[in-house]
């Protein structure tokens, strides 16, 4: 049986997905040491794009998701990620079936 | 060996969290690979070896679509490109690893896996590589056996946001947000993060929002820099 092409772009897509794990690593341990803007900037991108993958979610998708964004940023500030993460779930859930 | 069970099992507790958020969309990714023609075989591939969901997600709507086979690597690599930003500052976290055992552990990075290792990193505790298995290696079986499961009983999710459960992933990295608030920059950062994404979903389309909205976070912090004497936990 040939291999399908299906199977060749999963392949490629993986390969080209290790590429970008470890290709920041490789590239920039060649750096006997990190300026500090570059230190600056790499300690801001968890933060950055976890919020760029939110940010939509608060804006785009309807009331209740946007209700349901901005609570779940009020009770982050008080409570632990799962107890936060059980609330907002019930929350947007309710929300979907009232609004 | 013996040495590094009690911090393997450490970051399997640690992993409870993240197989709870991620445990609905391997399923889902699983029937919808086999909605779009994937076999079980081609789901299950996919799960284990790009291991990435974003990418996943946006690969099997592509294969559905009749779309050239490079326009879906290329895709999956655009979503997939924030890693590179990942790998430059773990690389730092995880300095102490052999290179076999870096080589495995980037392999195994994912959002929530790099979140958590720079949370602990933060916090001053310890991320030796038996807890990073032990963190890494529930997630990975669950997704990729999920990935088997959702495809052969695709049927078994109707329609997921009945249940709100498209709803957990968002609301998980909202989370991992809120957490890095200790960070030096951390406003301006989220602020303009938030706004890029916001113009470029609208203005550009899903998904370089993400993409775009990360690079003007960072943009912002390296144009702030750090302050004298600042200690900043990378």
């Amino acid at each position: 049986m040939a291999v399908s092409t299906t199977i060749w772009v999963i392949l490629a897509g993986a390969l080209a997905t290790y590429l970008t794990r470890v290709g920041g690593h490789a590239v920039l341990s060649r750096f006997e040491r990190i300026p500090p803007r570059v230190e600056a900037a790499l300690n801001a991108v968890p933060a950055a794009v976890l919020t760029a993958i939110v940010a939509p979610y608060a804006v785009f998708f309807g009331a209740a998701e946007a209700i349901t964004i901005a609570a779940a940023v009020l009770l982050a500030l008080r409570l632990p990620t799962l107890a936060m993460l059980a609330i907002g779930w019930a929350l947007v859930w309710v929300l979907r079936q009232a609004i | 060996m013996t040495a590094s069970q009690p911090d393997f099992w450490r970051g399997v507790r640690d992993a409870v969290p993240i197989l709870i958020a991620v445990a609905p969309f391997g399923l889902l990714f699983g029937a919808l690979a086999a909605e779009n023609g994937l076999t079980p075989f081609e789901a299950t591939l996919m799960s284990a070896t790009v291991y990435a969901g974003a990418s996943q997600m946006v690969g099997i709507e592509l294969f559905g679509a009749d779309i050239a086979p490079w326009i879906i690597v290329f895709s999956i690599l655009a979503v997939n490109f924030r890693h590179v930003l990942y790998s430059a500052t773990m690389g730092q976290t995880i300095g102490a690893y052999s290179r076999a055992q870096k080589a495995l552990a980037f392999a195994l990075m994912t959002d929530p896996q790099f979140a958590v290792t720079e949370q602990k990193a933060e916090k001053g505790i310890a991320t030796p590589f038996a807890w990073y298995l032990g963190l890494a290696l529930p997630v990975y079986a669950l997704w990729v056996g999920e990935a088997w499961l959702g495809a052969v009983f695709g049927s078994l999710i109707d329609d997921p946001s009945n249940y709100a459960i498209d709803f957990l992933l968002p609301l998980y990295f909202l989370g991992m947000v809120m957490d890095f608030r200790g960070r030096a920059n951390w406003l301006p950062v989220v602020g303009a993060s938030a706004l890029a994404s916001v113009a470029a979903y609208h203005f550009v389309g899903s998904p370089w929002h993400v993409s775009l909205g990360g690079l003007a976070g960072v943009a912002v912090a390296a144009m702030i820099g750090v302050k004298p004497g600042h200690k900043l936990v990378v």
